[in-house]
């Protein structure tokens, strides 16, 4: 940012700007890891890396410099969930680009979640959706992956649509959820439920207590 | 300070013991407290059982409901503009469905409010942050639903109006229960990547206070899981969302329906106003207004905005005297400290114990009977662990997982907080973790029926920012299903009204005749609301900051 400040040591980059008094409209959200909104790259003094972070979950180091991208532009393709085909490789369907990986790893080493992101866009190349949704479970969406990429790739949403193929059509459903459903449709807990909700405060209390823990 | 795998010597001494008693441990069964048990511990020990942090509202709707100070503080405020700074008669979106709150509950009122026939075009999200930043995405355990050949809506009913004191609305409790296993599958069907075994069956677990195991989970992410598919979907419908622009007021009309909002842009401090035939609130909770100091596990946006303003229109809030502390916050690094770890760590078998490595509470009771026994222990009987910056806490046995479950189980199922303790170079496979209560949950809110309609016409609600469903305390995977239920009951039942409503004139009427209570009441006239975003800035700066636009 051009200007020196000097932060007490241990605090994380977000607790360390506000420290110096810049308020976060952008480039803030859950300040836990999981929203991606806070992707900071930096470089320390005297070396020339180019280093990534998330500025909640990193704590400040002597003669940091950094800037925060609080997003990344990048287009996602709409697509209607019921109408894609696995067969036919969807993933490379939706986001061609994907043929255009150059294997140059960039998108791994700049992840902060430390996610084989290559790796993720290799394996829905081939149209291996379960590798690519499992490699790119992790992933908080910041962008960063997209931002350092030379092809052009927006490996967060090729991730996200993995995952999406994957829940929908490579794992086996859940019989007893689908069970659970006709159950509730025949009305039997409906009834259970009213003899419930007219209980006396004592009589549900002693229910309650007897109630047995499987 | 020299420390050892992330730990100073000092809590490495600790440490110690813990590992000794561990094989003693694993053979043992500790009880669950009886309901007089469990009441003793919350008088003495829980923090929302103080009576001098809180005090009644002294005017609105709800006027003489005891409320935590701040939340008193954020209620009894005057409006961030008035009917004669803003022009209500230049209209920029005229739409017939606006939603405030781009989290969960916000994400599926869009969606289901599409799938009942409003245009997409004819709808807007409205956030304060960006699209999905919210409590729902940091969700780490899990969902309940009762879809498991043993379980039924009827059990899960008992456990959640039990867990909640009794206190809960039976008819939303009764939708939430219900609603849960279509909901499960509905999720399914869009593709979330559940905790499954190989043959579809999904893994489910405890939570505390639950008679069945019918926590499901998506790893330690399910809340970022959830959240990513039902943004996907979202944008899929081309539904339209206004980003860092949040509702800082509610327009009404002259036949007294809520009838749009007032937006911010955060940026360029420009104003926008909205005319929808229908609304739903469904901003969250009240994480950051940092009730009784405590940190807290809530996304920087959760400043209860919305429980401001709709009180001005007149909706009564419930359960306000209520707040949930979630037992296990992290206590140790510094860096971390108040963020969430997930019950999930406890329901996978880790115990809590305190500094001379034994148990001294059942590691699953509901989430406030679990936070004050912690405090008991740190701060009654002296068995808590010092950190370097003088903070108490106890610990949480994570080896424990591995041993039970086997190895390799934890940073499989708990990827997200062996990663966060991997940052500070600790790691919960080998050590136990610190842990202290952090302020979690706003148990109570809008009051609104089963349908997601509140008392005010057009103003429809879903999620934290509602009361009722989980009475005075909520029990874990039951925040994700309430957002869930709710937020489609909100956007169903919104997309109706809005079909048939007609919108008058639009008016800002109410928010003057709230501060004409306001100031009879003598609520001094510095205050406003809604606060937006928590102050964090550094003192000194503040010291010698001016605002000249």
């Amino acid at each position: 940012m051009g200007k020196e400040y000097r932060i007490p040591s241990g605090l994380t980059l977000m607790k360390a700007m506000e420290y110096a008094g810049y308020r976060y409209t952008r480039g803030a959200g859950c300040r836990a890891g999981f929203c991606g909104a806070c992707a900071t790259i930096y470089r320390l003094k005297d070396d020339y890396k180019l280093k990534s972070a998330l500025a909640c979950q990193t704590t400040v180091d002597d003669g940091m410099y950094l800037v925060q991208l609080p997003f990344t532009p990048a287009n996602k393709k709409k697509y209607d969930m019921e109408n894609l085909n696995i067969a036919h490789n969807a993933l490379l369907k939706e986001y061609p680009e994907i043929a255009r990986c150059i294997s140059c790893n960039s998108c791994t080493k700049v992840c902060p979640q430390e996610l084989k992101v290559m790796d993720y866009v290799q394996a829905s190349l081939r149209g291996d959706i379960e590798k690519a949704a499992d490699l790119s479970f992790d992933c908080v969406q910041c962008g960063l992956c997209a931002f350092r990429c030379p092809a052009e790739i927006t490996q967060y949403h090729v991730g996200q649509l993995a995952r999406r193929l994957n829940g929908k059509f490579v794992t086996p459903k859940a019989l007893h959820t689908e069970e659970a459903v006709v159950k509730l449709n025949s009305g039997v807990s409906k009834q259970e439920i009213s003899k419930l909700k007219v209980l006396k405060l004592d009589e549900i209390k002693e229910l309650y207590k007897k109630r047995s823990i499987e | 300070m020299k420390l050892i795998k992330g730990y100073p010597e000092s809590m490495r001494e600790s440490i110690e013991k813990v590992e000794k008693t561990r094989e003693k441990r694993l053979k043992e069964k500790y009880n669950q407290m009886s309901l007089e048990e469990r009441d003793d511990v919350l008088n003495k020990f829980h923090p929302d059982y103080k009576p001098e942090v809180k005090r009644t509202l002294s005017a609105g709707p709800s006027k003489g409901e005891i409320v935590p100070s701040e939340v008193a503080d954020l209620i009894e405020s005057y409006p961030l503009i008035s009917e004669k700074d803003i022009d209500i008669s230049n209209i920029d979106y005229d739409v017939d469905l606006l939603i405030i709150g781009g989290g969960g509950a916000g994400t599926m009122a869009g969606i289901w409010a599409a799938y009942e026939g409003i245009d997409p075009d004819d709808i807007l999200m409205t956030t304060k942050l960006r699209h999905g930043d919210s409590n729902s995405i940091m969700a780490q355990g899990g969902i309940q639903a009762a879809d498991k050949a043993n379980d039924a809506p009827e059990i899960h009913y008992l456990d959640v109006i039990g867990g909640g004191h009794f206190a809960n609305d039976p008819e939303l409790v009764e939708a939430l229960v219900s609603d849960g296993p279509a909901i499960i599958k509905w999720f399914e069907g869009k593709g979330v990547m559940f905790d499954k075994q190989k043959d579809g069956t999904m893994i489910t677990i405890h939570g505390g206070g639950t008679s069945r195991k019918r926590m499901h989970s998506a790893k330690d992410y399910t809340g970022m899981e959830l959240l990513r598919v039902i943004r996907d979907e979202f944008i899929n419908l081309s539904i339209p969302a206004v980003e860092f622009s949040p509702a800082i007021e509610l327009l009404m009309d002259d036949k007294g329906q809520v009838a749009g909002a007032v937006l911010f842009n955060i940026e360029t401090h420009q104003y926008y106003v909205v005319r929808a035939k229908a609304t739903v609130m469904a901003t969250g909770g009240f994480g950051r207004l940092h009730i009784q100091g405590f940190p807290t596990t809530n996304h920087y946006g959760a400043t209860a905005d919305g429980l401001a303003m709709a009180y001005r229109c007149g909706a009564r809030l419930r359960d306000m005297d209520s707040v949930q502390y979630h037992p296990t916050g992290a206590a140790f690094p510094e860096q971390i400290v108040g963020l969430l770890i997930t019950e999930k760590v406890r329901g996978l078998g880790a115990q809590p114990l305190d500094k001379n490595g034994e148990m001294f509470v059942h590691p699953l009771e509901p989430r406030d009977v679990e936070s004050a026994a912690f405090i008991k222990e740190c701060y009654g009987t002296g068995g808590g662990v010092e950190t370097p910056t003088g903070m108490q806490g106890v610990w949480l046995d994570s080896p424990m997982i591995d041993m039970i479950k086997g190895e390799g189980v934890t940073e499989r199922e708990l990827s997200a907080m062996y990663r966060m303790f991997k940052r500070f170079d600790i790691n919960m496979v080998e050590d136990p973790i610190l842990v202290f209560p952090t302020l979690h949950y706003q148990n109570g809110g809008v009051v609104i029926d089963a349908n997601g309609a509140t008392e005010i016409k057009g103003l429809f609600a879903g999620g934290e920012v509602t009361g009722g469903v989980h009475g005075k305390n909520r029990l874990m995977g039951n925040s994700l299903l309430d957002y869930s239920v709710f937020g489609k009951r909100a956007g169903i039942s919104a997309a109706r009204y809005a079909k048939k409503a007609s919108i008058g004139k639009l008016t800002l009427s109410h928010v003057t005749k709230y501060s004409e209570q306001l100031r009879k009441a003598g609520a001094p006239e510095s205050r406003k609301s809604p606060m937006i975003l928590p102050e964090y800035r550094g003192k000194n700066v503040l010291s010698r900051a001016i605002d000249i636009f």
